[in-house]
Parts: structure tokens; sequence; C-alpha cells
């Protein structure tokens, strides 16, 4: 029997599940020093719970999700690689826990400047869409520092994640948006048809959203550089590159990293994560504040960035992403790190050839450290690339991305990352073949996905339509 | 080769003769020549993890936490109690391995944690909607900022210098580039100068931004300022501490529009100030338009309760350039421990905590002004801070502090020139009387 | 096969518009309701706002995605369909019985820039 109640559903007038030493000052009354209006009146309603029903409560809903240390999560674009131990093990000590971001100082920054090729790294963003805006904001304020006021615009495949042009419009430009080929590669002279005085600078990811390598990308550089701009590099497909080639090699002046991504920091649900991003010389300068100095082997926080962009969040980012990211770092090496791409490649591209003759290839060529398909081989209006993903819980696996990117229809996403074994990519593989198959035999089976789950397939646009976005005490 | 790599040369010899290629050089052949790293990255070796615990352990050994030194330090991070429960809860795997709850029907326990979390925010602030998170409340400030002027259709959002420099500084970043222009509103004894407020509304104000209690621990006349705003149509940001709430007025019943802040105090550890966590709640009227992943409550093909991402047609994988907000990983795992810590403490306890924390921070500012060495910077009421001013530079206070194991306050002269050597002090319910004792005593003695 | 039907014109955004004298009623066709899936939410504009033809009118929201609403002719709102608030699915139901708004029609002969059902019909099979 599933486990169904909200801590509220078990709550109980007194009962406790905390206790805090007795309250030595009873003769102070709060009421003496703030006024009545000030005071709260509206009853807090939180649950009353003893602490035994606390830890029940929590572990019994953790039963209920998928994670990386139950399950293989092939999901492209997110690099679901496995969360070593010793970066939580290391970010709970209490001698880095509980550090007040005011006491202080000191920290560490060199490794992602030499992995990414760049001169300048900031830790401060805490995600990757907010090292997407810094970027931006660098490249903003690169023009503006050149008086070149009219490049208003940036330039996004409509290949490129969301976050791509959202980061855009947030960083007060507009977004121009260029035809990819059908194998998710820019189109050349699409490009150079939107390139004018007005581009600030062109977004891109390589490997590309569809997991190939974009090859003429030294051409690309050039173009934009030549009309004016600067490039910028979304690191979310970093885990195919690691000591084969390096961003700042290929031509970008700025780029971001997901750590929760390549780095092995957890996913945590959603979050946090952490975005710190790498730039060339020509925009060291622009870098928000503050930085990470060393003297003589003391590092200290400094403010004194020139031309800075100013503070992008709270203190300096999300410092316990940041140093579980560099644990892993010292653990990989440079002879890790390369080896995990190296695998992270192998495993996609064995899945592409194991998967081809059920799957649509979208593009077929050796892919990077993911693969797309364009849904089922055999075209069929029964069933969608929805129910495939829903079938495939059925079989205990998280379903891949799906419906991305854009211009692969019912796009099927796979990246298994280096961590997981042969074993368990042959299992995947055979859960696939056999789900393509009841596509054809027993579509039913996977419109009515998933059976066994905690919950059945749900009603979104209800949960749009009549919006319950909290409990409400009857 | 490397634990976290299960391939052997069998599996990769296999896997090659399946894919058609005879070694892993070959899989990069798409690189174009010029471009491949010729030489090795230039970084240590691989290490193992006795190495690697030997060299964290070392860099540990620099630090002295909060754990050695007795916190007096608050300015926006605070040392509050936090439960043993959180700890082995949170940290299960289920919960921090997980992914993002895309395919809500194996992300139960993320997406009803977080629902469970969105419902106590929203009866803590007093308001309709909260979102999932943020990434902290410079963030989440800037982020109602944005959504202010959105909404309102105005250019121009008021900032008061009450607030923390931290968010006025990230506040003046995010608007800069956004385009949407920032006002300061003038700081006078400690809170917001009521006065230079109405001078300065005017209709391309899209919001005021006031934080309760403020910078300095001060309470301050938000009633009076409420009316004014929203007089002129203006929208009323605040930006809270949750452990407050537990006893103050809640900023829905002083009716405000958006409520952002810092869930740092909600169980989280200071963690060097990142990560924290940012939060949103606004009134439904907002609902469309705010930034954030949410949850809502639905029913399954069988009937059955569940919880799911909603409203995402507000987020940048569906609307793209024309998105509010491109936030996309937030701070997930830190909304769950707020959620945790929240319903550990409950009904009783947030209103305990709440309340030690200010007695005892009034029992020490008592103490502290005993005897005319140090004076109060303001006459203001507040909550579980308060400014002193010094005999002496604050940096030269606290260095002897330190050397009695004492983390003392903020220095103030900072980030404010004119308030002179004054030290911002924050007491909570996890200071002993003990402690609180020893820290006047040598204060005194300084 | 997505419903088109005679006596109204068409946009390349899968609006229809029905005019009736000097008002012009507005709507999503078939092809654009089933593209969407289910509508939770619709953006209107306010009653008295004047929108030119291209503009954008509103937005229909889906659970997975939100189509901007552009503005086939230009006018003055004069209504906007208040059922849509509370039950958006009926665009899904039967998109040619519930417009979104209803205009006070500027300039006529912007209707000769729109499609009529043949030529309607003739650009959603090459969608399709």
């Amino acid at each position: 029997m599933a486990y169904e109640k909200l801590i509220f559903e078990l709550s109980k007038p007194g009962r406790k599940s905390y206790a805090l030493p007795e309250d030595t000052l009873k003769d102070m009354n709060i009421s003496d020093y703030i006024g009545a209006d000030y005071l709260r009146e509206e009853e807090l309603e939180f649950p009353e719970v003893s602490e035994l029903e606390v830890v029940r409560h929590y572990t019994l809903l953790s039963k209920k999700n998928y994670s990386i240390d139950s399950g293989f999560y092939p999901l492209g674009s997110c690099t679901m690689k496995y969360n070593p131990k010793i970066n939580e093990d290391v970010a709970a000590n209490p001698k880095f826990a509980r550090l007040h971001p005011f006491q202080p100082e000191d920290t560490v920054q060199e490794n992602i400047k030499e992995i990414s090729g760049m001169d300048a790294v900031t830790l401060q963003p805490a995600a990757g869409a907010h090292g997407e805006l810094v970027g931006l904001m660098l490249i903003k304020k690169y023009h503006q520092m050149r008086n070149d006021k009219k490049r208003n615009k940036i330039i996004v495949p409509d290949s490129a994640h969301g976050t791509n042009p959202a980061s855009v419009a947030v960083a007060g430009f507009d977004v121009v948006e260029v035809p990819s080929n059908k194998d998710g590669s820019v189109d050349i002279d699409a490009l150079k048809g939107v390139l004018s005085d007005e581009i600030a600078g062109l977004m891109l990811t390589n490997p590309s959203t569809l997991g190939l390598f974009e090859k003429n990308i030294k051409e690309i550089a050039d173009l934009v550089h030549e009309a004016g701009g600067l490039l910028y590099y979304d690191g979310a497909n970093m885990n195919a590159i690691m000591g084969i080639v390096r961003p700042g090699d290929m031509g970008f002046d700025v780029l971001h990293y997901n750590l929760h991504k390549t780095f092995s920091t957890p996913h945590g649900g959603g979050g946090p994560g952490s975005g710190p991003v790498a730039c060339k010389a020509s925009l060291m300068e622009y870098m928000p504040v503050p930085m990470v100095g060393s003297d003589n082997g003391r590092y200290f926080l400094d403010y004194n960035v020139e031309h800075t962009i100013g503070k992008v969040k709270n203190y300096f980012g999300n410092f316990g992403v940041v140093l579980r990211a560099y644990v892993y770092m010292l653990s990989m090496g440079s002879d890790g790190l390369k080896a995990a791409s190296t695998n992270a490649v192998l495993n996609a591209n064995y899945m592409k050839e194991s998967l081809k003759d059920h799957y649509k290839v979208a593009v077929d060529q050796t892919c990077m450290h993911e693969v797309v398909f364009a849904g089922l081989k055999t075209k069929t209006d029964k069933v969608s690339t929805l129910d495939v993903a829903k079938r495939i819980i059925d079989y205990g696996y998280h379903p891949p991305t799906m419906y991305f990117p854009l211009i692969v229809e019912g796009a099927l996403m796979v990246e298994p990352t280096e961590t997981e074994s042969k074993e368990t990519l042959d299992a995947y593989i055979e859960v696939m073949k056999q789900i393509a198959e009841e596509a054809k035999e027993t579509p039913e089976l996977l419109k009515d996905a998933p059976h066994d789950t905690p919950v059945r397939r749900l009603d979104e646009a209800l949960a749009a339509r009549q919006l319950i976005l909290h409990w409400t005490k009857e | 080769m490397h634990p976290y790599l299960p391939n052997t040369s069998e599996d990769v010899k296999e896997m090659l003769d399946v894919i058609g290629l005879e070694n892993t050089e070959d899989l990069f052949k798409t690189i174009p020549a010029n471009l491949r790293l010729k030489k090795e990255l230039n970084l240590p070796k691989s290490k193992s993890e006795i190495e690697v615990r030997g060299i964290m352990n070392g860099l540990a050994a620099k630090n002295s936490s909060i754990d050695e030194l007795v916190c007096f330090l608050g300015a926006g991070s605070y040392d509050h109690y936090i439960p043993s429960v959180i700890k082995h809860v949170v940290s299960r795997s289920e919960f921090y391995t997980a992914y993002t709850p895309y395919q809500p029907e194996i992300s139960q326990g993320t997406l009803q944690s977080v629902f469970e979390y969105q419902s106590m925010m929203c009866t803590l602030t007093g308001m309709e909607v909260s979102n999932v998170s943020m990434y902290d409340a410079a963030t989440s400030a800037s982020e109602g900022a944005i959504l202010a002027s959105v909404q309102t259709k105005r250019k121009k959002v008021l900032v008061s210098r009450t607030l923390n420099p931290e968010y006025q500084a990230v506040l003046e970043t995010y608007l800069s580039f956004r385009e949407v222009d920032i006002e300061f509103v003038d700081e006078k004894d400690g809170v917001t100068d009521i006065e230079n407020l109405r001078d300065k509304l005017d209709s391309d104000t899209a919001g005021v931004i006031l934080q309760y209690p403020n910078f300095y621990g001060v309470i301050e006349n938000i009633k009076e300022m409420e009316e004014m705003i929203h007089e002129n149509k203006s929208l009323l940001i605040m930006s809270v501490d949750p452990i407050a709430l537990g006893v103050l007025k809640s900023p829905g019943e002083l009716k405000a529009d958006i409520v952002v802040g810092e869930g740092q105090a909600l169980g989280q550890n200071l963690n060097y100030g990142g990560p924290v966590l940012g939060f949103m709640a606004a009134t439904s009227k907002l609902m469309r338009k705010m930034p954030g992943r949410i949850v809502g409550q639905t029913l399954d093909r069988e009937g059955k309760r569940a919880f799911v991402l909603t409203l995402q047609a507000r987020e940048q994988h569906i609307r793209r350039y024309k998105a509010t907000s491109n936030i996309c990983s937030d701070q997930t795992l830190n909304s769950i421990t707020a959620a945790v810590y929240m319903a550990t403490l409950g009904k009783q306890g947030m209103k305990e905590v709440a309340v030690q924390s200010f007695k005892k921070a009034h029992y020490t500012f008592e103490k502290l002004t005993e005897s005319g060495k140090y004076k109060p910077l303001f006459n203001q009421p507040f909550f579980k801070e308060f400014a002193i001013k010094c005999d002496k530079p604050v940096d030269e206070i606290n260095e002897a502090l330190r050397e009695k194991g004492i983390l003392g306050g903020f220095n103030l002269k900072k980030v404010n020139e004119k308030l002179g050597d004054s030290m911002l002090i924050a007491v909570t319910e996890n200071r002993t009387m003990e402690e609180i004792e020893k820290f006047v005593q040598i204060m005194e003695e300084i | 096969m997505s419903t088109v039907l005679e006596g109204l014109f068409y946009t390349k955004d899968h609006e229809w518009v029905r005019v009736e004298e000097e008002k012009a009623y507005i709507g999503i066709t078939d092809y654009a309701q089933h593209s969407l899936g289910s509508i939770v939410y619709v953006e209107l504009p306010a009653v008295g706002d004047e929108i030119e033809m291209d503009e954008n009118l509103g937005v229909v929201e889906s659970v997975k995605a939100a189509s901007d609403i552009i503005m086939p002719v230009s006018g003055e709102v004069l209504e906007i369909n208040e059922d849509l608030e509370d039950s958006p699915e009926l665009i899904n139901d039967a998109p040619y019985d519930n417009h979104l708004v209803v205009v006070q029609l500027k300039d006529k002969s912007e209707l000769d820039d729109l499609m009529g059902k043949e030529d309607y019909e003739a650009f959603i099979s090459e969608e399709e």
C-alpha cells in the first residue's frame, strides 16, 4: 500500500518534534517592545508532529523517487553521472559547511581555467542559466565600454536550449534566431545573412544539441569576430570534450559550465547547481566581483575589478557545490577527465549503433556524448514519443529527454554518461527494443503506461486549470 | 581504471566492434585536427580517496568554523539551531541524486515535499502562491523587481537603502541590464526615509522594495509606506526574514504584493554563503508571471491525488525568449531542507525560535548598553539584530574577540561610512545564556 | 484532418475572423487548438484597447506550449469572451463557436490580406 499522506494530515495539536532550552527570560514580553501593529495575528498553519513522524514521512516520500543511486537516467543534455560520495563527505565537513560568508577569507579557482582554455573564472553564478546571464552581461559591457551602442542583438540557433533565448531577454538583448541545418549544425549562409553591426554575439553549444560536433566552428568564430561580435559557449555538453578539445581554442570568448552536469555534483531534485563562467582576457575586467586573488600563497577576495558588471549573487556563489566539483576534479585528474569524456562518447555511440534499427537516428554519423532519435523507426500514429517514454518507466528506467531539441520531431535524446556499465547499457537497449515491438503489437501497453508507479499518468491540464498550489486547512 | 569508470578494456573492445571502429581515437574524427588538444590537460593526475582526503582535510584545517567560534555575526546569514533529523532525511540519496521532477510518476517524493514547502511558505508569509525556489535573497529580490515592472508596465523600481547591501548591489546589476531603472530611497535613523520615499514615488514606479526586518535588524513602519505605495498603484515588494515571521505580522497581513527573502535560516547550513535558498511568494494575481517552478496538486488517471510541476508555460523551456525569467536549475534540495525544518519545528517551534531569538537579542542589547561603553546606534524597535556604536575600530574589536573564541558582529563602516565605527550584532536562539554573558563581559573589557 | 469553415477569413498564425458588419469576431482554428493540446489559460486584452494588425492580441496557454495570438485586423476591442476565464477548454471543444475577442473593424481593406477557406486548407495541408 503506497504512502499517501501530507505532513499536515499527520498533525495533532500538542505534538512536538523539537526542543529548545528553557526560556530563562520569562519576564520579558515581546509586546513591551513591539506594538500590536507588527505582531502576528494570523495562525501559522504548520503541522505538529513527533520526530519519528517527521523521519518516517520523508523517508516514505523519498522511496517514491527515482534517483541516480537507484537507477539509470539516460537523459540527454543533463549528464546524469554518478555523484561521488567523497564529494558529499567533504562538503559536509563542518570546517567547510559552517563557515559564515563574512568571515575572513580563502578558496579555489585554477582548475576550471585550465579545462576551458580561458583566462579568468568567476564561481558566482548559481546555475547554468545564471552563468549564461553573466556571460551575456559581460558581452554587453564589452560593447558598451567600446561605445558600440548599436549592438543590441544576440544570435541564437533554433536548436538551442530554452535558457539561451530566455537569458538573452533577461540580459536586455533582442534575440535573432538562426535556423540550423538538418544535422543540427549552424547554417553558415543563414548566419552570414544575419550578421551585422547590430550583433553583439552568438550563443552556441558544441557539441550541438543534436550531440554532434560543430565541424565549422572555426569558420563560425571567424565570421562572428569579423562582424565585431563575441562568441558564447553553453557548457552543457562539456562532458564530451574534456581533455579532447577546449572551447577557448575553438574561438569562444566566454563560457559557462554546469557543475551539476559535467562535474558530478548532485541534481538535488532540481538544484542547487552551479554555473561558473570563464572568459578570455578581453572580458576579464568586466567579471563580477568579488574575484579570487592570490598573493604569495594567501588568497583574498578581490573587489577591485575595474569595470566590473557588479554583483550577480549574494556572497560568492554556491560554494558547497563548487567544493564538490573541486573534489571531483582532484579525484579524476587530467587522465580521469579525459577518460570520462572518451567513455561518455564511446557509450553514446554504442547506444546509437545498438538502437538504430528500432529508433530513427536523427543524423547518422559518429555522435559525441549523446544521440538523438526522432522517435520510433517505424512511424506510427498509434503511439507518441511520450507514450514510449512512459512505458520505459514500467521497465524500471527513467526515460531519456523528450521533445528536445525542437528541430527534431518527437525527439528522444539519450546520454548514457561514462559512469554506467556495459551491462546497464545492454539491459536498457533490450528494453528499448522490446518497447519498439510493443508499439507495433500492443500499443495500449504504451498508452496506459506507467502501470506500477506510485501514481499513474497525471492530468496535467487539470493541474493547470484548477490550480491547487498549497494545502488548505478545511 | 578509475572507480567511477566501469568500462574494462574488454568492454571497450566489444563496444568498438559493434560501432565498427578500431580505437577510441576514431570516435573523435569529427573534430578538426587543428582544434584538438595536443597535450595533456595541465592538471595533476588522478588521485585516490586517501590522497584527496589528505588534501581536503589540510585545506579544511586552515578554516575556523562557527563550531569553534561562537557566532554573533549575522548580516544576512544566521546561526540558527539546525535539528539533527534534517541531515539524515535530506542526505537520503533518493532526494539528492534525483533529477528535476519532469516525470512526475517517479518523482512524487520531490514533488510532494516541495508542495508541502510551498504550503508552509504561504502560511508563513500570508501569501497565496509560493514558487519552488530561486537562487538567493538578492536574485529573488531582482526577479521580484522585474516581475513588478512587467506587471505594471512601469520602468522604475525604488529600493530602500536599508536593504542588505549585497542585495542592493545585485539589484543594480540585474536591473541595469534589463533596462529597468533603479532609484534608492535614503536611510534615516536606521529606517527608510519616508519623506524621501514620498518624493520619489511617481507614475513610473513599478514597485518599492523594503526589507523586514531591515539590514540593521530594525522593524520599520511598513504600514505607512504601504499606504502611499499602493495609492501610487505601485507594488509592495518585501524582502523578509522567515524566522521573524514566527512572531511578527506576516507580509501578507501587511498587504505585500511580492515577498522574497533568504531561506538559509530555515535549516540550511551557512555553507560560506551558498547554496542557500531564495524564496518568492506572491498574490494569486501575479501567479502567471511568477518566475521559477511551481508544484500543483492534481489527480492521476485512477483518481489518486498526485503532484506535478505546473504552469510550465511561464518557464524558459516553453516560453524561451518571452519567459519572464531564465531560471532552470534552482535550489530544490534547499527547499526540501526548509520543508523538513519547518515540519520539525512545527506550529509551536517556529514561534518559540522567533521568541527566543528576540528575547536573547534584546537581553544582549540591554546588557551591552548598560555601562554606557557602547551606545545604541539607532533608537528603533528591532527583532534579532541590532547595531551599537563602538569606541574603537570594529576590526580591532573583532580580532580581540576572535582570540577569545568569538566571531564578532559586522563592521557597518564597510558598507556605510556615515555610521562610523559601529557593529551589527545578531543573537539567535542558538546562543546560550553563558555565551551571551561571556560575550558581554569580553566586550566590556576590550 | 482539421475542420475549416466556409465564410471565415484565416491567417497564417491560425486565427479565424468572422465579419458582422463593422465588427470582427476573432478566434483560433481547429488546427491551432489541436496542436496546442488541452488549453489551460487564455490571456486577453482589455476592452477599449486599440490593437494594430500583426501586433500581439493575447496568449493561449496549454500544458506544454504558449502561443501568441497575432491580431489579424486592426481595431478597438469591444468585447472579450469572459467564459474563457473559467473554461478555457471551450476552445478545444468548439474552436469556431468560442471567439476570443470582438473588435471594431478599423480598415476593411485589411481583410484582403487574409486567406479564404481553400487557401487556408492548402496552407495547413502543407504544414501537416
